[in-house]
């Protein structure tokens, strides 16, 4: 059957198939398998490959009735999985393999869907819009090899772009789903912060991530949250509410609908092409009977200082575990830390937190640890990390009052399509303006997704963002389903 | 110069719920190490913690009982720094908004009593157990993650005497709200203790330094009485006394500097974002403080109500709640309406007798049926006062009821005259010269003389009898 090259199939697709025993779960395996073998070597999606078998999780009491039964889905490496490796790209957690799932993970399986062992590639910690950041080495871009693939889920939106993939989890505390997604061509949705547990994420920003999913088609995306979403309580910050069946969004006209154009979003610094492209994505949005207005969201300025404040002192607090004392790496003595108050023990306990923590933590974060710890330190505290919070809510207060005259919000997802690989690199400050479109959503809490809105004309993909207030899914799903159905996007290809 | 030192005490108290703070894992004392952890509480990257619900109430209970305000908005923050019997190198704590605020502990002093006031309670997770091997050290997570109650004290002590009853009074309370079992030994209260001093009438606090590794309430009072001393001393000399942590050592009764101010931690406290900030309802604490039990306060004056004790007397009895009720019960059961004769005896022998055993009354495991069944001797002059302590000790160590000592010791009293005047005239026989001293007024000579009969007859004579009879016989001689 793999003849059938099963491996562009999307997961709703395969479904139908597998329903009607038309193939089975193992035909869906093997064309994936061949796959990855055929372009993993251009793309490099994938980390600790090492040109063998590919290698599923067991699928726990076969239930035919799940809704992804018998999907393979690939997972970012910053997402535990019980007794596969799990990494975060980082040299620092090298051989960390989870004693437990990953609540995602855990309803996925439930859920039927077989989980890739080898995970996807990110940049370390999720630090980054580029994926040049991870330890394993850089992503490249199905459509454009020279470039990167965005970040930090780089790898999930490469996959499912590559077709390597049927479906992917990214995560997203700036950006690092939509973003990448855009880049790609893929579908990717930042859910609202507590819609979908965290626990088992590996966290970056704690109070801005989120994970999601990435996949070929809105029904894919609608699909994957039916089954990831929900309050889970081993996360306190996980949201009590009911799930709607999201695919019932799907194919609903968007007449009389009304959206948001942000100002202040088009600032120098965005590149006209994408100008271009979002304004006819426009024009189509109008073309199915909606309507758009420009408005404003006054504290957009603020969005890139409060963010790289919050998310690096959280950030800095999250990575005080990595220290080399229960998993992962570890640099230095194994003796007696703290005697009867012997100075030269202690010593030693400081030098194996030196070298484990400077040889581990790579460039990227540990530039953010170091922020993080001074906007966090004594005296800067009220500053930085108090005022950040403040301006915060402002701008989140900017998104509840637009939302109280609109529908969603439409935006660029990226002032520019892929960069190429090295471009931004030694640019750090570079590198986070080019979050300034997708952070705000996760500064409100909001959901927003990436849905392929065009190409450039070097034939590189731009991805359309439709913001909806919190829990409002839904609507997301309503009018990216829409635009799905109206445009041609969908159906081109990256050439491997 | 005379100084007036000015004490401040941070008292941890682990609170007793079925699991820990924000896990799932069992509290349980003395398991193997490293049995009871869990993602959670071994900080595991990607594991959130969660919220016992019971501790928070447990610690909406202690704040009540201490008359606090239980804030309405509260949240965690992450006390952060790296060691390694802390698995993510940041605690789980409470900074600016505690759960509770302005309590206070009442004492009582030989000058009267004195209210002490408790600056907040907060909740907090507790660290792991290093353990110092030959040459390396280990780690036990088991404690990682207990729930914590912290209470701080105002600088509202002055005395070392005065710290050493603020903790007795506040254990005695928590011993009554059986939210903890307070054993200082278990490390499940635990104490550190702000010292300054400074020149008398002066308001301004002086230098402080933080006293650490205080092991016991002994501990306290000795490493204060000790650290006034020195502050008084390098004070006296001209020194200036620097801000700093000290240890107290047990051994050599002394403390020593263990960190400076210059070297102090910047703690980086932050809201902490996996556990977002709550509300107590006003609701819920009145709730909890409706169902709050009796406190040692209260019982003590129902006490003194209801059975007729003397404050002291009713203030030593409800120190502990165990002995408490089992004091209360014992009066209860008491059929007779003055109850002074019950109260004396747990208040004397039996309370000495649990001081010898270094236990509480209960644990001289003494059933009020066993004690009142002896009393019962007493009270119909079967027995002396004296006889009764001897058949006390006997019934604690034997566990025999005082009607089978009485019996098998033959230790029923002489109130008979006949045979009691036996002894008398053989006492006046060999003792002439205290004979001699009591006709000449030496009131003290007769009570040598009733002491030589008891010893004759084993403790045994009436001595109300034996009195009468006699000064009756000394003054026909």
């Amino acid at each position: 059957m793999s003849c059938q090259k099963l491996y562009k199939f999307s997961a709703h697709q395969l479904r139908e198939k597998l329903n009607s025993r038309e193939i089975k779960s193992e035909d869906i395996l093997l064309s994936l398998s061949e796959r990855i073998r055929e372009t993993e070597s251009k793309v490099k999606a994938y980390v600790r490959l090492n040109g063998q078998n590919l290698k599923f999780s067991s699928q726990t009491p076969a239930k035919t009735d799940g809704l992804l039964n018998g999907i393979p889905i690939s997972i970012k490496d910053n997402i535990c999985t019980e007794g596969m490796p799990t990494e975060c790209c980082s040299k620092i957690l090298q051989g960390f393999n989870p004693p437990y799932d990953a609540t995602v993970i855990r309803k996925l399986k439930e859920a039927g869907a077989l989980i890739l062992e080898t995970k996807l590639n990110m940049d370390e910690f999720a630090f980054g819009s580029s994926t040049e950041n991870s330890f394993f080495g850089v992503t490249h871009n199905p459509w454009n090899l020279a470039c990167v693939p965005g970040g930090s889920s780089g790898g999930s939106a490469a996959a499912v772009a590559a077709d390597e993939a049927i479906a992917a989890l990214g995560s997203d505390t700036g950006g690092s789903i939509r973003q990448p997604a855009s880049f790609c061509g893929v579908v990717g949705l930042k859910p609202t912060y507590g819609r979908v547990s965290r626990y088992g994420l590996i966290a970056f920003a704690s109070s801005l991530d989120q994970i999601g999913p990435l996949t070929k088609d809105v029904r894919d995306c609608a699909l994957v949250m039916n089954v990831i979403s929900g309050y889970d309580p081993m996360d306190s910050t996980s949201v009590n509410m009911a799930v709607p069946d999201y695919t019932a969004s799907l194919g609903k006209d968007i007449r009389g609908m009304k959206f948001a154009i942000p100002k202040e979003y088009f600032v120098e610094g965005m590149d006209p092409e994408i100008k271009n492209i979002f304004s006819e994505a426009l024009e189509q949005i109008k073309k199915l009977g909606a309507t758009y207005q420009e408005v404003s969201l006054p504290n957009t300025k603020y969005a890139v200082p409060v963010y790289y404040i919050v998310a690096t002192a959280e950030a800095s607090s999250n990575l005080s575990r990595f220290d080399g004392v229960q998993y992962g790496l570890r640099i230095g003595d194994r003796g007696q830390v703290a005697g009867d108050r012997g100075q030269s023990a202690e010593n030693r306990l400081i030098d194996m937190y030196n070298k484990t923590r400077g040889e581990g933590f790579g460039e990227e974060a540990k530039r953010r640890i170091i922020l993080g710890t001074f906007s966090l330190s004594h005296g800067y505290y009220d500053a930085y990390y108090l005022r950040a919070l403040k301006v915060r809510t402002l701008i989140k207060n900017d998104f509840d009052a637009v939302f109280k005259d609109f529908d969603a919000i439409l935006a660029p997802v990226s002032p520019t399509a892929a960069f190429k690989i090295g471009e931004k690199a030694s640019d750090p400050l570079k590198m986070y303006l080019s979050d300034i479109y997708t952070i705000s959503a996760n500064l409100a809490g909001i959901p927003a997704i990436s849905v392929p809105g065009g190409f450039t004309k070097g034939k590189l993909p731009v991805g359309l963002q439709i913001l909806a207030k919190p829990f409002a899914e839904e609507v997301i799903f309503q009018v990216a389903s829409a635009y799905e159905q109206a445009t041609p996007w969908y159906n081109e290809e990256p050439k491997l | 110069m005379n100084y007036e030192p000015v004490i401040g005490l941070e008292v941890h108290v682990q609170i007793k719920t079925k699991s820990k703070a924000f896990c799932g894992c069992s509290t349980e004392f003395g398991a193997e190490p490293n049995s009871q952890v869990c993602p959670v509480c071994l900080g595991f990257p990607g594991s959130l913690p969660v919220l016992n619900a019971s501790f928070l109430d447990a610690a909406i209970k202690v704040a009540v009982a201490l008359g606090c305000q239980v804030q309405e908005f509260t949240k965690f923050d992450r006390k952060h720094y790296f060691y390694p019997d802390l698995p993510k190198n940041y605690q789980i704590s409470q900074y600016d908004l505690p759960l509770a605020l302005n309590g206070f502990v009442d004492i009582e002093l030989e000058s009267g009593a004195k209210r002490i006031r408790v600056k907040r309670v907060h909740l907090e997770e507790d660290a792991g157990k290093l353990i110092h091997a030959d040459k390396m050290s280990l780690v036990d997570f088991n404690r990682t993650g207990m729930p914590l109650l912290e209470i701080v004290s105002e600088p509202d002590l002055y005395s070392p005497q005065e710290a050493y009853e603020y903790l007795n009074n506040l254990k005695s309370i928590l011993s009554y709200l059986d939210i903890s079992d307070c054993d200082m030994e278990k490390g499940s209260l635990r104490c550190d203790a702000n010292i300054s001093v400074r020149p008398k009438g002066e308001e301004k606090l002086g230098i402080k330094s933080e006293l650490k590794n205080l092991n016991s309430f002994r501990a306290v009072r000795d490493s204060l009485t000790y650290e006034i001393e020195r502050q008084v001393g390098a004070l006296g000399v001209g020194e200036k006394i620097i801000q700093e942590t000290r240890l107290w050592d047990d051994k050599e009764s002394k403390t020593y500097s263990m960190r400076s101010k210059g070297e102090a931690k910047d703690y980086r406290y932050f809201p902490d974002p996996d556990l977002p900030p709550f509300i107590i309802k006003f609701s819920k604490v009145d709730e909890i403080r409706k169902a709050l039990p009796e406190l040692p306060k209260e019982k003590q004056v129902r006490l003194m109500r209801d059975f007729g004790l003397s404050e002291y007397d009713a203030g030593i009895l409800v120190f502990s709640k165990k002995d408490a009720e089992y004091s209360e019960d014992c009066m209860r059961k008491y059929p007779k309406e003055n109850k002074k004769q019950v109260a004396n005896l747990l208040i004397g022998p039996l309370l000495s007798e649990a001081n010898n055993r270094n236990c509480r009354l209960v644990g001289l495991d003494l059933s009020a049926e066993n004690l009142l069944e002896l009393i019962d001797y007493v009270d119909s002059n079967k027995i002396s006062h004296l006889t009764a302590k001897i058949v006390l000790t006997e019934m604690i160590d034997t566990k025999k009821k005082a009607s089978v000592i009485i019996q098998e010791k033959n230790l029923v009293q002489i109130s008979d005259t006949s045979s009691l005047n036996i002894s008398i005239e053989e006492v006046i026989k060999e003792n002439d010269k205290s004979v001699q001293d009591f006709k000449n007024g030496k009131e003290n000579a007769l009570m040598f003389l009733v002491g030589q009969v008891m010893k004759k007859t084993k403790g045994k004579a009436n001595p109300k009898i034996l009195q009468e009879l006699l000064r009756g016989r000394l003054k026909d001689a």
